[in-house]
């Protein structure tokens, strides 16, 4: 299949990559990794007038800590993520979504920044943003502004990102010693879209209580969604099989997923429960605390 | 539009739209073996890859994109009429029966031993994963590059065969 005609733009440097946006507006896309946009063309399912294609913009494939923040530059491949022995060290939900995002071959392609401004239902760098509070840089014309990803991702395939805006970065928060976290994904096959998964990040107290929670669960709603009402279930708690049953049972409750050939609505929202206990298991055994 | 491709070391002028993949591309400049299966970004036969160490769906990147890097298809493994380890153990293995998937598996494996030269069989399993064979049930393939793997860290007895 061949995608539909389209006008091709290479820019050098932000600024040109910016002013082409804002010149094309909506009939414009970014192409980064285009290993979601590029199929996505092939079945005519995306045909855009212009393609801005950024790889070639200078300082953008950097990988690094900053201030707290582990700063992903908008060319930051999976691979390069999945290849960096540091990330699986410390940024424990990272490492786990960098070894299961697509297949091996995409992720030599695919970018973390593209995944979070395509916002696909099934995404699982939205899931793993959101738990992870995660912060979006998004540059324009006259300067950049820096989005929580709540409001950065707005509805399936759509973000807060305006005309003449490119995302040139996504920010996770580097996590402390007593911070961990986990990434549970059912898939029928390598590379297929996931059944259900469940991003979890937690931060415990020096008491051992839970002093901070985050959740977010795709593949079961038009977007990736924070289960909110968990979050708040473990915060302040010591960690029990009770309270994690608890706050996983709140993702059940807000899964409003479709039914398909990877299973029944209902099928998928026990699921999404069953993956939130799963990742919350994980993430504090990892940090030396096994619930019972 | 005018593009210049470099394929296994030969630069080729090409004039290609944009849309057009880079799969398509390189087989209308004549080198066919590397293969088109599934037309969704899902089978990993038209795996190629670029600067020596990264494996790329032809299928799934415009031809335009590709300037600038070296591409190795299959037919740049093979060097002076000897096989590449990576050929002669899919041969010495039976790591193949239709063949069809073989270019992207040899490609795929490639680009993975350059980032693990001695990759466990779990290791290999994972890094073939998004690549499909619907002959062989993979056993041969693994054995294959598992020999690959072997042969690549003593280039002496390898060379040593003919």
């Amino acid at each position: 299949m061949i995608p539909a005609a389209f006008e091709y733009k290479r820019p050098l440097s932000l600024e040109e990559a910016i002013s082409q946006l804002a010149e094309h507006g909506y009939d414009a896309r970014v192409l980064a990794g285009g290993q979601s946009l590029i199929p996505a063309m092939r079945y005519r399912l995306a045909q855009p007038a212009v393609l801005v294609d950024i790889n070639k913009l200078p300082n953008m494939a950097y990988l690094q800590e900053e201030n707290g923040m582990l700063r992903i530059g908008a060319l930051v491949r999976d691979t390069d993520v999945e290849f960096n022995l540091d990330i699986h060290r410390r940024y424990h939900l990272i490492s786990d979504v960098s070894k299961v995002v697509a297949d091996p071959i995409v992720r030599y392609r695919g970018t973390v920044v593209g995944s979070l401004c395509h916002n696909d239902p099934s995404g699982d760098w939205a899931a793993a943003a959101i738990a992870a509070r995660a912060q979006m840089v998004v540059q324009g014309k006259t300067g950049s502004r820096v989005e929580d990803i709540d409001r950065f991702l707005v509805d399936s395939f759509a973000t807060s990102i305006g005309e003449g805006e490119l995302a040139v970065e996504a920010r996770f928060p580097t996590p402390n010693e007593r911070t961990s976290g986990a990434y549970e994904k059912i898939e029928r096959k390598v590379g297929d879209y996931a059944t259900a998964a469940a991003a979890v990040q937690i931060e415990l107290s020096p008491d051992g209580t839970i002093k901070e929670a985050g959740i977010g669960i795709t593949a079961v709603a038009h977007m990736a969604l924070r289960v909110a009402e968990g979050e708040k279930i473990l915060r302040g708690q010591k960690p029990s099989m009770e309270l994690i049953r608890a706050a996983a049972e709140e993702a059940r409750k807000i899964a409003d997923p479709n039914p398909d050939a990877r299973g029944s609505a209902e099928y998928k929202k026990d699921m999404a429960r069953v993956l939130v206990g799963r990742g919350l298991i994980k993430a504090l055994g990892r940090l030396g605390v096994v619930v019972a | 539009m005018e593009i210049t491709l470099n394929i296994n070391g030969t630069l080729k002028k090409l004039n290609v739209e944009p849309r057009t993949l880079l799969a398509h591309a390189i087989r209308d400049s004549g080198l066919t073996g590397t293969h088109i299966g599934c037309d969704s970004s899902s089978c990993g036969v038209c795996t190629v890859v670029l600067d020596g160490k990264t494996a790329v769906k032809s299928c799934t990147m415009f031809a335009v994109q590709a300037e600038g890097y070296a591409i190795t298809t299959i037919e740049g493994m093979a060097q002076g009429g000897k096989l590449h380890p990576l050929q002669q153990a899919f041969y010495d293995q039976h790591g193949l029966q239709c063949g069809y998937c073989t270019p992207g598996m040899i490609m795929a494996a490639h680009a993975l031993l350059q980032h693990n030269p001695n990759p466990s069989e779990e290791e290999i399993r994972f890094g073939l994963s998004g690549n499909l064979c619907r002959c062989t049930g993979y056993q041969n393939i693994v054995k294959a590059v598992q020999q690959a793997a072997q042969m690549l860290q003593q280039p002496a007895s390898s060379a040593a065969d003919d």
